[in-house]
C-alpha cells in the first residue's frame, strides 16, 4: 500500500493550502503595505512552483531541461518587465 | 436611421466613396464568380476547412501580399502628398489617418503574416514532421488573423480609420481626442489578430521542441527552425504584454475606466511603456526568421555550410534576451532621468554584437564560396549593405543624449525603413522566391525577379536616404505638409521617385507571378535549387502526409549529406500515416469574432453578447467533439509515392 499512497501530491496539496492561508492572512491580519505585499509575493512564488513541480509534473519528463529552461526565461522575462517599468515610470522618473 | 448614423464615416472625401463602390463591386465580383464557377464547394472543403499547415501557409502568403498592396497604396499617398511643400492631396485628418493605417497592416498585418506563412510552410518539412501540433489551433490561428484584419480594414469605409500613429499613443488615443470609432477599430481588431499570433507561437514551440525528426537535436536544426523557435519564444512572453495593454486600452475607451486617462489616477504613459515592452521584441519576432531566411540561402547558393553555426545560434539567443531590455529606447524624451536613458542606451547597443555576428558570419560563408547569382541570392546580398546602414543609425538612435536630436524626426524613419524593408521584406520575397518551386511546383522566372529586385532596392535606397538629410535638418515625422522655406521640398520629391520605384517592383513581382504561373516549366525536380535541407528532400507538390517515411537525421543538413555523403534518410518501410480531419469550427468561430469585435466597435452590446455566446458555443462544441482524424492505408501511400515521382527506398 505505502508504494501506492501519493505521499508526494499529499504533501504538495497541504502545503498549498498552508500557502494560500498564509496569503489569506494577510487579508485578515493588520499588518503595513509593504509586509504584505511581500508576504503576498513570496507565497505566490512558491505557489506557483509547486504547482508546476508536483502536480503539472515539470521534471518528470526526458525534457525537463528544456521545460525548466523555459520557465527560467519566462521568469526572467516577467521579472525584467516589472522591474523594468519601475524603473523607467516610478524610480528613475 | 439613427441607429445607422454611427456607421457614417466622420471625415468623408471622394476617394472615400470610390473605395467603398470598388470594395463593393469586388466583393459581388468575387461571389458570383465563385458562385459561376461552382466552386464553393472546392473552396470549403479544401481550403476553409483545411488543417494542412502548408494550405494554411499559403493562405497566409496571399493575405500578406494584399495586405502589402493596401499598406503599399497608403504609402504612395503619404509620399505623394508630401512630395511638394504646401501640397493639398490629402488633408491632414486624412494623413493622419493614412499614416496609422500604413503602420498597423504592414507591421501586423503584413510582415506577421508573411513570416507566419513560410513558418508554417516550411518548419514542419524542415523538421521531418507530418503537420504541426495541433493542427486545429494552426486553422484557427489563421482565421482570426485574417478576420482581424478584415476587421481593420473596413475601419475607413464604415465609422472611420484609427489616426492615433500605429503606436495610438495615448492620452491622444483616448475619448476625448480621438472621438470616432477609429481606435476602437485598433485595439479590438489587433486583439483579434493578436490572440492568433499568440496561438501560433506556443503551437510552433511545442512543434519544434516535440515533433523533430529522429536524430535532429537542438542543435542539428536547420538555422530557420532555430529562428523560428526563437521567434515564437518571443511571441509567446512579448504578446501577452500587448494582449493586456490592448484589453485596458478598449476599457478605457469603452467602459471609462481610467488606466490610461491623465486624470483619476491614470497614467497616459503607461500605455508608451507597455506598447514599446511588446513593440521593441516584436521587431525581433520580425527580423529573426528574415535571419534564418538568409542563413538557408545564403549556404545554398555559396555551396558552402554556413559558417559559424554555433554563433549563430548563440547570437539569436542572446538576441532574444536583449530584446526584452530595450524597449524605453523607444521613448527617451519621455522625461526619465539621466540613470535609466543611460542603462537602456548600453543595453540597445549591445544589440549591435550578436547582430554583427550574424553579418559576419553570412559574409564568412561567402568567403571562397561557388556563389551563383538568382534571385533568392540576390536579396540577401542586397540586404547586407543595406540593412547594416540602417542598424548602424539605429546605434545612433541608441544614444540617448543624441536621440534628443533625432526623436520624432524623418531620420527615424529612415532609420527603421532600411532595417525592415532589408531585414524584413528583402527576406520575405527571398524565403518567397526560394520556397515557391516547392509550394506551387514551378520556378518563378528569373529575369523578371532580378529587375524586381533592383526597382526594389533602389527604391528603397531613393526612397529612404534623403530622409537622413531632411530629418538631421528637422523635419518631424507624420506632419502631413510643410513651407517651402523650409527647404525639404527636392529631399521629399526624391522619396517620392524611390516611392514609385518600389511599387514599380512590387507590380514587377505581381507580373512575376501571372507570367510563371503562366509560361514556366512544370518539369522541375523536387529540389531545383540543389540545396541542403529537409523540405527539399520529399516530393513536390508535397503530399498532404509530408514524408511517407520520417527521415533520419545525423546533421544539420541531413539531405546535403543523403545526396553527397551516402547518408541514407529514408529506413524502414511503409506504415500506414494517422492524419489530423478537417474542421469548419475555427474559421466559423473566428468569423464570430469578427462580428463580436465588430459589435464592440460601435457598443452595439446585444450583438456583442450573441457573438460572445456563439464563441462559447464554439468552445463546448470543440470539447465534446470526438474526432480522431484518419488513416492513409500503406497501399494508398504507394500509390501516391509512385505517381509523384518513384518511390524512395
Amino acid at each position: 500500500m505505502k508504494e501506492l499512497f501519493p505521499r508526494k501530491q499529499v504533501m504538495g496539496f497541504v502545503f498549498s493550502l498552508v500557502l494560500t492561508i498564509v496569503a489569506l492572512s494577510v487579508y485578515f491580519l493588520n499588518m503595513s503595505f509593504a509586509v504584505g505585499m511581500t508576504v503576498l509575493l513570496v507565497t505566490a512564488f512558491i505557489q506557483a512552483g509547486l504547482q508546476l513541480i508536483v502536480f503539472m509534473h515539470a521534471g518528470e519528463s526526458e525534457d525537463k531541461g528544456s521545460i525548466y529552461i523555459n520557465i527560467f526565461y519566462g521568469v526572467i522575462v516577467a521579472l525584467l518587465t516589472v522591474f523594468g517599468t519601475l524603473l523607467a515610470m516610478i524610480w528613475g522618473y | 436611421m439613427d441607429f445607422f448614423d454611427r456607421f457614417a464615416i466622420p471625415h468623408p472625401s471622394p476617394v472615400i466613396y470610390a473605395a467603398m463602390v470598388a470594395i463593393t463591386l469586388t466583393v459581388i465580383a468575387i461571389v458570383a464568380g465563385i458562385t459561376y464557377t461552382k466552386k464553393w464547394g472546392y473552396l470549403w472543403r479544401e481550403w476553409l476547412t483545411t488543417v494542412d499547415h502548408k494550405r494554411i501557409g499559403m493562405m497566409y502568403l496571399v493575405s500578406a501580399l494584399l495586405m502589402l498592396f493596401r499598406g503599399g497604396a497608403d504609402a504612395i499617398m503619404m509620399r505623394a502628398q508630401t512630395a511638394l511643400p504646401e501640397n493639398t492631396l490629402l488633408d491632414s485628418q486624412h494623413y493622419n489617418e493614412i499614416f496609422t493605417t500604413h503602420g498597423v497592416v504592414m507591421i501586423i498585418f503584413m510582415a506577421m503574416a508573411f513570416i507566419m506563412a513560410l513558418m508554417n510552410f516550411v518548419v514542419p518539412l524542415q523538421i521531418g514532421a507530418r503537420d504541426v501540433a495541433f493542427p486545429r489551433l494552426n486553422a484557427l490561428s489563421f482565421w482570426l488573423y485574417f478576420w482581424g484584419a478584415m476587421l481593420f480594414n473596413i475601419s475607413f469605409v464604415i465609422g472611420g480609420s484609427p489616426d492615433a500613429g500605429w503606436t495610438s499613443y495615448f492620452p491622444l488615443a483616448g475619448n476625448e481626442f480621438s472621438q470616432s470609432v477609429g481606435t476602437n477599430y485598433y485595439m479590438i481588431a489587433i486583439q483579434i489578430a493578436g490572440l492568433g499570433t499568440l496561438i501560433t507561437g506556443i503551437n510552433f514551440i511545442v512543434t519544434i521542441l516535440k515533433m523533430r525528426a529522429p536524430g535532429m537535436t537542438l542543435m542539428k536544426m536547420p538555422m530557420f527552425t532555430w529562428s523560428a523557435l526563437i521567434t515564437n519564444l518571443i511571441i509567446a512572453f512579448a504578446f501577452p504584454v500587448l494582449t493586456v495593454a490592448l484589453a485596458m486600452g478598449t476599457m478605457d475607451r469603452l467602459f471609462g475606466t481610467n488606466f490610461f486617462t491623465t486624470t483619476n489616477g491614470g497614467m497616459d504613459m503607461l500605455w508608451a511603456n507597455l506598447f514599446w515592452v511588446w513593440g521593441h521584441p516584436e521587431v525581433y519576432i520580425l527580423i529573426l526568421p528574415a535571419f534564418g531566411i538568409y542563413s538557408e540561402i545564403i549556404p545554398t547558393f555559396a555551396r558552402r555550410n554556413l559558417y559559424g553555426y554555433k554563433s549563430m545560434v548563440a547570437s539569436i539567443v542572446l538576441i532574444s534576451v536583449l530584446s526584452f531590455v530595450v524597449w524605453v529606447h523607444h521613448f527617451f524624451t519621455m522625461g526619465q532621468g539621466a540613470m535609466v536613458n543611460s542603462i537602456f542606451s548600453i543595453t540597445t547597443m549591445a544589440i549591435a554584437i550578436p547582430t554583427g555576428i550574424k553579418i559576419f558570419n553570412w559574409l564568412f560563408t561567402l568567403w571562397k564560396g561557388k556563389i551563383t547569382i538568382t534571385v533568392p541570392m540576390l536579396y540577401s546580398i542586397g540586404f547586407i549593405p543595406i540593412f547594416t546602414i540602417g542598424g548602424v543609425t539605429g546605434v545612433m538612435l541608441g544614444m540617448s543624449a543624441a536621440d534628443y536630436q533625432y526623436h520624432n524626426t524623418m531620420f527615424l524613419v529612415a532609420h527603421f525603413h532600411l532595417v525592415i524593408i532589408p531585414g524584413v521584406v528583402f527576406a520575405m520575397l527571398a524565403g518567397l522566391t526560394y520556397w515557391w518551386p516547392k509550394m506551387f511546383g514551378f520556378m518563378l522566372n528569373e529575369r523578371i525577379g532580378k529587375w524586381a529586385f533592383w526597382f526594389i532596392s533602389i527604391g528603397t535606397c531613393v526612397a529612404f536616404f534623403p530622409m537622413f538629410i531632411s530629418g538631421l535638418d528637422g523635419q518631424a515625422r507624420r506632419m502631413y505638409t510643410y513651407s517651402e522655406a523650409t527647404g525639404f521640398g527636392i529631399w521629399n520629391m526624391l522619396s517620392f521617385a524611390g516611392a514609385l520605384m518600389l511599387a514599380a517592383g512590387f507590380v514587377l513581382i505581381v507580373y512575376n507571378i501571372y507570367y510563371s504561373t503562366r509560361y514556366a516549366s512544370r518539369d522541375i525536380s523536387s529540389d531545383p535549387w540543389d540545396a541542403r535541407s529537409l523540405e527539399w528532400a520529399t516530393h513536390t507538390p508535397v503530399p498532404d502526409y509530408n514524408f511517407a517515411i520520417t527521415p533520419q537525421v545525423d546533421s544539420s543538413e541531413a539531405f546535403w549529406d543523403s545526396k553527397k555523403n551516402g547518408h541514407t534518410l529514408y529506413k524502414g518501410k511503409y506504415k500506414e500515416i494517422h492524419m489530423p480531419s478537417n474542421s469548419g469550427v475555427p474559421f466559423i468561430m473566428s468569423a464570430i469574432f469578427f462580428v463580436f469585435g465588430f459589435a464592440m466597435v460601435f457598443s452595439i452590446w446585444i450583438l456583442a453578447i450573441v457573438a460572445l455566446l456563439g464563441i462559447f458555443a464554439c468552445l463546448i462544441h470543440r470539447s465534446f467533439e470526438q474526432d480522431h482524424g484518419y488513416h492513409i492505408p500503406v497501399e494508398e501511400i504507394k500509390e501516391t509515392e509512385e505517381t509523384l515521382g518513384g518511390a524512395k527506398q
